[in-house]
Order: C-alpha cells, then structure tokens, then sequence
C-alpha cells in the first residue's frame, strides 16, 4: 500500500486498553502528545482500576487511556472508539459496547489463548462472536507477543522485561496508521529513558518495528490522516492534565504575589499529582508537606497561610470530609487558604478512580454553623491553571478560603494548553495591613469591603491573637455577647458576599435565543459544548449557561435564566446545583439531567436528551 | 545586631488570665513570660500555638503573635508556621487531652520530624475545659464523670511516647517550682527540635492535687531529683540521696552509706543518642523513687524545617527551572 489510499479524517478517537501493569497510559500520552505536536487538538481520558495490579488479565484489572485526536473542537476524549488496542480479552469485553460501528480492533492474538479468554469470562473461544461484534467490526490481529520477543531477541533481557516493551510495539503500529513520524515518538521518549540508555534502546527499536510491521504488511486496506487545526491562536502549546496544570497556577499566583507557596496534603486518589507535583518543584522554592493525615494537611497549611504564605491543601471528596473543621477555622480566622478537591465517585470510598459532581453541596454547606466561602470549578484540564490562579488571587485578596472543585475527569485527563507569560497574568495584591496603621487588631477590616487586613508575624507592632473563638468586632477580644456574634456572622457573610463584584458574569454560548438553555458546572463543559455546538450546527436553537464560579453566583445569574423558559442543569450527581439554583432563584422551573455512573457524560446522550425536550 | 533588654511585661497583654483561682495554669504562664524575656526575641518574632482546653487560652495573654485554633491541630499549625517561617520562634501550648488524646496522631508525628517548636504539654490528667472527663494520662481506676466507677484505662506516659517517636529533647516541670521551670523552659527553647516538656499542673477544680505528693514544699526536695547535664544524680534536702544503676534498674542510693561515695553517683548525661537511661529516669514513680525533672533528654538533630531549606537550596543550586516562566520555558511545547 501506498500513502496515496491515506483516507482524510476530521477527528479520530482511540483508546488504548490493557492490563494496568501494560503501560497503557504512557502509550496513550505519548500518541497524544505527538498528536498534539503535528497540529491536531487533542483530548484525553484515563480509566483505570485502583488496584495497582488486579490479577492479570481480569476484567477489573483493565486500565485505558482515551486520545480524541482532531482538526477541530476537540471539548471531549470523545464517547464512542474509532480504534482500539486491546492487549488482551478483558481489554476488548470492557471495551466492547463503547465500539463505533466499523471501528478498528488491533489486539495481540498471542494474548487471546483460550486460558486468557477464560480468566475474562468468555465462555467460548471466539470472544468477537460471543460480543456479537464480528459483523461490525476490523480486526487486526497482530502476534505482539511474539513479535515484541524477536524484536528485542539480541537485548539479552529477561521475559517479564521484553513483555513490557509490548506496548511500543503497539504504538508504533498505530503511528503507521494514522501517519505519525515517529522521530517526535523518539523523542519523547529520549526524555522519558534519559537515565536508563538500555530501555530506551529497546523501547526505540520496539516502537520502529512496530511501525515498519504495519507498513511492510499493508494491515488494513488504507491508513489515515487526521487534518491539522486551523482554529486555534498561534502561539507555543504543550499537552497538560487538569493535576499539574492546578500545581502551575498555585506556582503562578505565589510567584504573582511575592509569596511563598506550601502545599500541606495527604495522598489521596486522583489529587495526588498535585502534591507530586509540587514536590517536584523545589527548584522554584515551592514547599510540600506530605501530612500524616487529610486534618493535618489542611491544619499546616493554615499555618503557613497565618505566617504569610500563599497556602493550599488538595484532596479528593473523603478528605474534604476530614477538612472540614479545618476550613471552618479558616472561615473564623479569615485566613487566605486554597483547598482543592479533585472530585471522585462517593460517598466514602466510593470508587476512588472515577469521576463524578457530588461534593458541591459538601462545599457549600458541609461546615458547622455559618461558614460562607468562595467556590470555584474548573471546566477543562487546562483551565485548572487559571482557576488554581483565580482561586489563590481571591483568597490572598479577600481574606478568604476557596475551594477550588475539579475532578478525577479533568485532573488526569489532558488538553492542549497555550503556554502563558507570568507578566501576562493578572496582579495578585495580598491584602497587607498598611505599615502605618494604628491600634490594629485581629479584626481590623475595611469598614466597605469587610476584608479584614493581614499582619504576619515578623511585623512588627501588630501582634494579635486570632483563633477559632468569636471575637469582639471592634476589639479582637474573644465575644460571646449577642448582637456581636450577629454582627460577625454577617460580616464575614457580607465580606464574601462582596466578592461577587470581582468575578465575571455569566456568559451564554451557542444560540442565545435559543428554545432550551442547557446548564453545567466544572468538568463537564467540554461535552456540554460538543452537544450544544454539534445540535445548533444541526439547525436546533440550544444555548449553553456554563457556571465556573459557583459562590458566590456571578452577578447576573438571575437576569440571564429569567430569559429562558426551557432549562436543562446537567450534572455527574443527582441534582446537587440545581438544587442550589432552585434555592438562588425560587420558582423558576429547571428540569434536570443526572448520571452518576462514575463516567463522564457522553455526548451523544446530552444530544438525544436536549432533542428530546425540544 | 541591636540587643534589646526585655521584660516579663513586654510578653503581656492587658487581658487579665481567666483561670479558676489557684490553677497552676497561672505558674506556669509566669515562667513562660519569664523565661521569654530571658531569651530576648521580641515579641513580633514569637509565635504561640495551642489548641483547645484550658491551657489552650494561653495566646490570648501573651503580646506576641498567637494563634488558639482547635482541638488537638495546634502541633500542625505551629508546623506550618515554623515551615513556612524558619526565623520563627514558635511555641506550642497544649493540654494532656488536646496533645495525647486528639491530637496524639499530630503529635508523634511532629515529634518524629523534629519540627523545631517547644511544646509545653499542660498535663493535669484531666480535662478541664469540658468540666471534668478522664485523659489519657489520668491514673487507672481515676473516678471521673466519665469514668463514674473508676477509668479502665492505661494511661500513657508522655516520655516513652515522644522517646518511641524518636523525640530529641524532654523536659519536666512542675508548676510551682518556679525555678526549674524557667531551667528546662530555657532549655527547651535553646534546643533545636522539638522540645517537648511535660508541665505538671494541678487543676484545683476536677483533680486537685494529682500532683500533691511533689507539691508539698517541706517534702518536695526527697521526692523529686532535678536533672541537669554533667551533673551527678544527686538530691534529697540534705543532697545526700543518689541514684546508681544495678543491672538494668535505677536504684537510690545514700551518700555514706554502705561505702556509697559521691563517685558511685551516676552522671547525667542529656547528649546521650540511646534513650535508654533517659527512659529509665522519665519512668521512675514514687514513693521509692524520685520523679525526675529538668532535661531529661538534649540529642542534636538536624531540625525537620532546617532540612527542607537545605534540600531547597542544594536543589536551587542545580536547577535551571526557578520561575514559573522558566517552568514554562522548560515543559515539552511545539508551534502551532
Ligand atoms: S478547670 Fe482546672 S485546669 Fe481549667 S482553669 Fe480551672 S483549675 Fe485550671
């Protein structure tokens, strides 16, 4: 075969799928990023087991990595596989009802024995049939295994080592198939092996085998091209994941702010990056203490932030479950604090590797008595770095915790990022006690805004008490006098409440005179617009209200769905914001959308569900 | 630089101390004051940290900066503040229910970092603020309101705890003895690590006298042995008591007695790394032996904050990346 059979295609989405100990996910990234390094847009999504390693070749032990590799508009790791490269039989029966009709399965025939197929539950020795698949689908069955061991025969390495190289093989097929040179595939990987010169060697000479096996044997009738973006502005890009892009604008904003950055934080699934992450970062200054529990992060970094820090805490739902007392002493003491909480599937345990909404109303209202913080929500992997950076700026500028809700969705999974300046970033000015102040206590405040102003120790002068207590308005003393609580409540209500002035309004996107306004918040935006776009591109009329501040509500909130008459909020829970909505807004009628299947959305469902209320 | 001469007064706010009259909250709060002046770092670089109970109140009488958060974290926020502020001198105030019970996880672990604070651990074997619950230092078979027919619980004894967390200092008081409070507060706060030191303090109000076998000022000097680094275990009214090792147990000797020399006498040795003797000496009870106070344990260490700063600096100094637009610069990026 030759290039001149190279079919066009304006996007493609593949998944990767094996045993967790296959590699799945660096495969993946790497496809992705080269992807993303020839022009396209990229999206990606991580689904793996939280067991490190499952029994081989079960069905729990099935890890994946999704790439929706496009021209354009690439908002989603996309619903449903054009090509899928299944390691071994339970890779292809988890995988088997997200297959596109017509799609390509590349699997490792060598892998298909009848005791692999057994240890996934098939029952007879065609897995294709038993699927009902082999009237829709291309198979291509590549001995990887075989192949994988002659390629590395001269290495001198012993089996489990050349088993691991499988996935190279792998992905050096699926660069001939979708035409990706693979110096760039060398290249990352040079990177990634710097210290280990003999595995590169091997990892290079498996993936070019791979490569040259699909183009020596003309394995499928064409191969493919996928267009390069024309939409996106110029400028210099790289491929991030909702995790680390939140670790870079904490950096950012301490940076932005003259202060020092201390992350305090416990492991927990899926935050975890961040705190390795920032770790990593002692080059910049930046300071992590791996805490020895979720109570202990959060409580050093309120110590860190009294002592004139930009401080931050990351966790995922249970943790936040443990913090909360410590934000409620943040709340009283009206220290600048960042907390991050990468959502999973819960309650409790719940299932610590998949996504899910359902700890909005624990961040509203999960404190003791009246607790009013900010709360933000990133809608993609990239944005995490802007609104990791908003989230400090409003803290070290207001006095104030924030919680910033991401999600396992958007941390691990990753987007092309256009690469900012520092310079080009907004100002973060801390909310300092001016140096001649007089007579300042702990509760000194502007009389307007109700900040209270930030002494340090070390500053000289104005030394305080502060402290979990109520205190006396006016002096700073510990209170329990009535109207004073009154008082103090409603000026730490009044002083969040504020902020509202400082945050953008609401913007509607797609039609805005639209029959249906279609509401999200957070990590759900990029299928929400997929739906919204791919309806209004189809003559539907369908408007897109998508919330990223969510305490307080931008400022128009109300005006802009008084609009509409039709209103869809879509949700990974059972209706946590439109709850909150109904509450905001009462007898506005919302209808509601829920899934709660520790998966995001699809976004052929939101379509047929929006057609539905039209 | 500039030395400025403090006082006791220059600790103090004008907020008169709300302890029950005759809590030995108020001696010890005094030593404190004293031994700030003492130690001569002013005011605005002294941080206090305590979290809920009695003691806890402490912050609110001090001029320094203070911070009185919750229930058993103020061991996490003094580690935060010490962390992010190495220039620091930070203090952590805390009862035996706030630092053992709640806040017992916290504490070994800030022990183990050998974060550079000096805690000064209330212990009264009893929580006051709540109106009069068994700790987990109250004597077995203690009658409480929680315990109506008596605890069923072992107590823990602080020393082997911060000894088992690989503690590098312990000290102990005794709230009335003013004078070796100030010793082993002195000390406490010119070693570097955590220094924990075990502050026995009456509550008159749910378990007054816990204490009163060392209280009693005719007596005291027969019951408890003041340690101090280099010096002979000696003590007694008349210093003519000892204490010796026989095999693997403290023993109290008389000077004079049975051919005992005052070169029998064992000398204290706080340096030492093995917390085999210091055990030994933490542990001894009454009546046959003396309560052992003043520094129990001295051991240098390197400091949990002193060791992030250095792995900063020795990391600063390879490192290309140190800016965010050096990060930047440095991340896998193309053209488009
Ligand atoms: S209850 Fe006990 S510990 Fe508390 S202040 Fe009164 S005497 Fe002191």
């Amino acid at each position: 075969m030759n290039k001149s059979q190279s079919i066009q295609l304006d996007n493609i989405v593949i998944r990767f799928s094996g045993d967790s100990g296959d590699g799945m996910q660096l495969t993946g990234n790497l496809f992705a990023q080269l992807s993303a390094e020839l022009g396209n847009e990229i999206s990606t999504f991580t689904d793996f087991p939280s067991e490190i390693r499952a029994p081989q070749g079960t069905l729990g032990g099935v890890s994946g990595f999704q790439v929706h590799v496009g021209a354009n508009k690439i908002y989603t790791p996309g619903d449903e596989i054009d090509v899928l490269v299944a390691l071994n039989p339970a890779a292809l029966k988890v995988n088997a009802k997200n297959l596109k009709k017509g799609s390509i399965v590349i699997f490792d025939r060598d892998s298909f024995q009848p005791s692999d197929l057994k240890k996934a539950n098939f029952t007879t020795d065609n897995p294709f049939e038993e699927l009902s698949l082999s009237e829709t689908i291309q198979l291509i069955p590549i001995p990887l295994t075989t192949l994988t061991k002659s390629s590395l025969e001269n290495f001198g390495f012993d089996n489990k080592t050349v088993l691991r190289s499988k996935n190279m093989l792998a992905l050096g097929l699926v660069c001939w198939l979708f035409n990706r040179p693979l110096d760039k595939a060398i290249h990352f990987l040079e990177n990634k092996f710097a210290k280990k010169p003999q595995i590169l060697q091997a990892n290079i000479k498996v993936l070019t085998d791979g490569y040259n096996y699909g183009e020596n044997l003309h394995l499928t009738v064409s191969n493919f091209v996928i267009e390069k973006s024309h939409e996106m502005p110029k400028g210099k890009y790289t491929s991030i994941n909702g995790n680390k892009a939140t670790a870079w604008g904490l950096i950012a904003a301490a940076e932005k702010a003259g202060l020092q950055l201390f992350l305090g934080s416990y492991p927990i699934t899926p935050a975890t990056d961040i705190m390795h992450e920032l770790a990593l970062q002692k080059g910049i200054g930046v300071k992590t203490v791996q805490a020895e529990d979720e109570i202990a992060g959060i409580t050093m970094a309120i110590g860190a932030s009294f002592a004139g820090c930009l401080a931050a805490t990351s966790t995922s739902g249970p943790g936040m479950s443990l913090k909360t007392e410590g934000i409620g002493l943040a709340v009283m003491a009206e220290l600048p604090l960042v907390i991050v909480d990468v959502m999973r599937s819960g309650p409790s345990t719940g299932m610590p590797t998949k996504t899910e909404q359902g700890d909005l109303l624990q961040a509203l209202y999960g404190r003791s008595g009246e607790s009013p913080l900010v709360i933000l929500a990133a809608p993609s992997p990239d944005m995490c770095f802007h609104y990791a950076f908003m989230a400090s700026k409003i803290a070290l500028e207001n006095m104030t915790p924030v919680i910033l809700l991401t999600d396992a969705f958007i941390g691990n999974g990753s987007s092309l990022w256009r690469l900012p300046k520092l310079a080009d970033l907004p100002e973060i000015q801390p909310y300092y006690v001016p140096s001649d102040m007089e007579n300042y206590k702990v509760t000194t405040r502007n009389e307007d805004t109700k900040i209270r102003y930030w002494s340090i120790p070390g500053m000289k002068g104005f030394q305080h008490c502060n402290g979990g207590l109520e205190k006396d308005y006016a002096t700073g003393n510990l209170s329990t006098d009535p109207e004073n609580h009154e008082k103090m409540v409603l000026t730490r209500k009044q002083k969040v409440d504020n902020i509202v002035k400082k945050i953008p309004e609401l913007e509607i996107e797609g039609n805005i005179d639209a029959d249906l306004l279609v509401i999200g918040w957070g990590g759900t935006y990029g299928h929400l617009k997929s739906a919204v776009d791919n309806l209004n591109n189809k003559g539907y009329k369908i408007a897109l209200a998508h919330f990223t501040y969510l305490f307080p509500l931008p400022a128009n909130t109300e005006n802009v769905i008084e609009k509409y008459n039709k209103i869809v909020v879509c949700e990974l829970n059972t209706g946590q914001f439109v709850s909150y909505l109904r509450s905001k807004i009462p007898g506005k009628i919302f209808s509601q959308f829920n899934r709660v299947q520790g998966q995001p959305f699809k976004t052929t469902e939101l379509e047929n569900h929006f057609i539905s209320l039209l | 630089m500039e030395e400025t001469k403090y006082l006791p007064a220059d600790f103090k706010t004008d907020q008169q101390p709300r302890w029950c009259p005759g809590c030995g909250d108020y001696a010890i709060f005094n030593s404190l004051v004293k031994t700030m002046a003492e130690l001569g770092v002013a005011p605005h670089e002294t941080v206090i940290i305590s979290g809920i109970g009695c003691s806890s109140r402490l912050p609110y009488y001090t001029n320094t900066y203070g911070f009185h958060t919750i229930h058993g974290r103020g061991a996490c926020v003094a580690t935060g503040v010490k962390v992010a502020n190495p220039g620091l001198t930070v203090w952590q105030v805390t009862g035996d229910g706030d630092c053992l019970a709640i806040g017992g996880n916290h504490f070994i672990h800030s022990v183990r970092r050998n974060v550079d604070i000096n805690v000064l651990l209330f212990n009264n074997q009893i929580y006051g603020l709540t109106k009069g619950q068994y700790s987990p230092t109250t004597k077995k078979g203690f009658v409480t309101k929680s315990s109506p027919y008596g605890t069923v619980e072992r107590p823990f004894r602080p020393a082997e705890l911060t000894f088992g967390a690989g503690g590098t200092f312990f000290g102990r008081l005794l709230d009335v003895d003013l004078k070796t409070s100030q010793m082993v507060m002195m000390a406490a706060a010119r070693h570097k690590g955590t220094s924990v030191v075990e502050c026995l303090v009456n509550c008159v109000i749910f378990n007054d006298g816990a204490h009163g076998w060392l209280a009693e000022k005719e007596t005291r000097d027969d019951r408890i042995i003041v340690l101090e680094h280099g010096k002979p275990m000696i003590f007694g009214k008349s210093k003519d008591k000892g204490l010796i090792l026989d095999g693997y147990q403290l023993k109290v000797v008389t000077i004079g007695v049975n051919g005992i020399s005052e070169n029998d006498i064992l000398i204290h040795d706080a340096k030492c790394k093995d917390t085999f003797l210091h055990t030994r000496l933490a542990l001894m009870e009454g009546p046959e032996m003396p309560i052992a106070m003043g520094v129990i344990r001295d051991v240098d260490e390197e400091t949990y904050e002193m060791a992030m700063e250095n792995q900063i600096n020795e990391i600063k100094k390879q490192s290309s990346v140190k800016s965010f637009d050096e990060l930047i610069d440095a991340c896998e990026q193309w053209e488009i």
